[in-house]
């Protein structure tokens, strides 16, 4: 018989194991690579990459377009429904017709969502 | 409170199985990529870097000198390590314009969360230690008693009985749930890091990313449902339990959706025809362009681990795991007459079988990326929304019905 470790330790050590192998990397970029002081350098240096021209501003955190943030209200919704989901098949197969009849009811109220966000335009890209 | 030392030893056999799988094959794929656009571009490719080998020649007034005319380039292999060492030896320079702390953190969290997602992917068939070193060959060999009698009282339960350990790293019940939440994550590397880098190209890259990801997570987790209704469990070791049998793999019983799920998944990973983010000739880098040396390739790392990393789930979820079609624990069964096999032999049969059937999987999505165009942005958004998630939707309830029916009788 195969033993279920339900254990969580594994995976902490892999976390910390993966992050020290990304930390071994940079601490050896960082005795294997040039040091320069920035000021040094080309004025170019100092300044956000726009392909070589003049930056046309030096504060590029700015306000962005609203349909980015349509797209992540969408994802909440549908991510949810989705996690609702896999506790029901997990015991689907003891659930029997009910199950079925349950999805369906559950499907209708998603696809109502779906419809109504796709008529609306919420799903084109503009 | 005992500590239990065969458990840890496993556990740290199993980490450095995983770290050295992972890492290694990240850096065989740059290659593996070079090569196959060499290959598709009918070039011949990758093969500029090379060991001079000493060769002997006739010197012009007699006698002999060395030459170091011969290379050898080990057809292009030597490229992954000369990534690797320019990108060790080149200037980690962080802009002034930055957020430092978030700029960091970044790539960070792209490594780690490729590396953390595999914990949960089983690899190898359950291992009985007691039993490593009997079977035929090994039994004889008087020489490894003391190393048999030590495994057994290791991995044995104190009572006389043997366990039995999975090659995986942690065997969680909640399996995919995990790997869903863990590979979530790598979202906030990409965002993160187009935000702090204060470049309107990183800016735009990192949203890109963020909002093309989340798109995909939708129909990613949907299209896999309708295997854990048939399989009744989220368990990634007890889905590839009941992959036994080849009629039971992910595979067979819904081909559709290892199409829907290889592409959600390579959507993910941002790669072409999905790579909008990174856009080359829009973008520069995206999200990654103010990166420089190692931070940069801690991004190119994670993309090309990540590509082994859904070669592994996609193993596991559709194509059997660990498993050899007709192989079971006692050797190969065909019909009545069954091949008896040692446990070695099968827990070795099983670790190749899975990392091979790993490799064609990366070549295929290295394949895909080589032979598709990419997609404009509206058109990515549409395919997610409009096409995978509706296909996934019914797909989940024609499996119910089906899956009901079936069980009904």
């Amino acid at each position: 018989m195969v033993e279920q470790h339900n254990h969580y330790l594994p995976v902490l050590a892999l976390v910390v194991a993966a992050f020290g192998v990304a930390a071994a990397m940079l601490g050896i970029n960082a005795l294997l690579g040039p040091k320069r002081r920035a000021a040094d350098g080309p004025a170019v240096k100092l300044e956000p990459f726009e392909c070589g021209s003049v930056p046309i501003q030096l504060d590029n955190r700015r306000r962005v377009s609203v349909k980015f943030y349509l797209v992540a209200i969408l994802f909440v919704m549908f991510d949810l429904e989705v996690v609702l989901l896999y506790p029901w098949a997990v015991v689907y197969r003891d659930l029997g017709w009910f199950g079925f009849a349950e999805l369906l009811a559950f499907m209708l109220s998603v696809v109502v969502g779906l419809a109504y966000a796709w008529r609306k335009g919420g799903l084109e890209w503009r | 409170m005992t500590l239990d030392w065969a458990f840890l030893l496993i556990t740290a056999v199993n980490l450095v199985a995983v770290i050295g799988l992972l890492l290694n094959l990240g850096g065989v794929l740059t290659w593996v990529e070079r090569k196959q656009a060499a290959v598709m571009a009918n070039r011949i490719g990758a093969n500029r870097c090379y060991i001079p080998v000493p060769v002997p020649a006739k010197a012009p007034g007699g006698g002999w000198k060395v030459r170091w005319s011969k290379r050898f380039t080990l057809v292009g292999l030597f490229h992954a390590i000369a990534d690797g060492m320019k990108m060790l030896t080149k200037e980690d320079y962080t802009p002034p314009f930055v957020n430092r702390f978030i700029y960091n953190l970044a790539p960070f969290i792209a490594f780690v969360t490729v590396f953390a997602t595999f914990a949960v992917i089983p690899f190898g068939g359950p291992v009985e230690p007691a039993r490593l070193l009997d079977g035929p060959l090994l039994s004889g060999i008087g020489a490894l008693d003391g190393a048999r009698a030590w495994l057994a009282g290791f991995f044995g339960d104190g009572s006389g009985a043997a366990r039995t350990f999975r090659l995986q790293l942690a065997d969680l019940d909640i399996g995919v749930l995990y790997v869903f939440a863990v590979s979530g994550t790598g979202v906030f590397a990409a965002a993160l890091a187009g935000w702090s880098s204060n470049n309107k190209f990183s800016l735009l890259g990192g949203l890109r990313a963020s909002a093309q990801m989340i798109s995909y997570e939708v129909a990613l987790g949907l299209s896999v449902i309708g295997l854990f209704l048939i399989h009744g469990t989220v368990d990634l070791g007890r889905i590839v339990d009941q992959q036994q049998s080849l009629w039971m793999w992910g595979i067979v019983l819904q081909p559709h959706m290892f199409f829907l799920f290889l592409a959600a998944n390579i959507a993910e990973n941002k790669r072409i025809p999905f790579d909008m983010p990174e856009g080359e000739s829009e973008l520069v880098a995206g999200y990654f362009t103010e990166y420089s040396a190692m931070k940069m390739g801690m991004f190119m790392m994670s993309e090309f681990v990540a590509i082994a990393v859904i070669a592994g789930l996609v193993t596991t979820l559709f194509f059997g795991g660990y498993h050899v079609p007709f192989l079971y624990d006692d050797g190969f069964h065909f019909g009545e007459s069954v091949v008896p096999l040692s446990h070695l032999t099968v827990v070795v049969l099983r670790l190749a079988s899975f990392t091979l059937k790993v490799l064609v999987l990366c070549w295929f999505q290295i394949l895909i990326r080589w032979t598709l165009p990419k997609f404009r942005y509206d058109q990515v958004m549409r395919l997610g929304w409009k096409m995978l998630l509706p296909i996934s939707l019914a797909n989940l309830v024609l499996t119910a019905g089906i899956a009901q029916i079936v069980n009904a009788r």
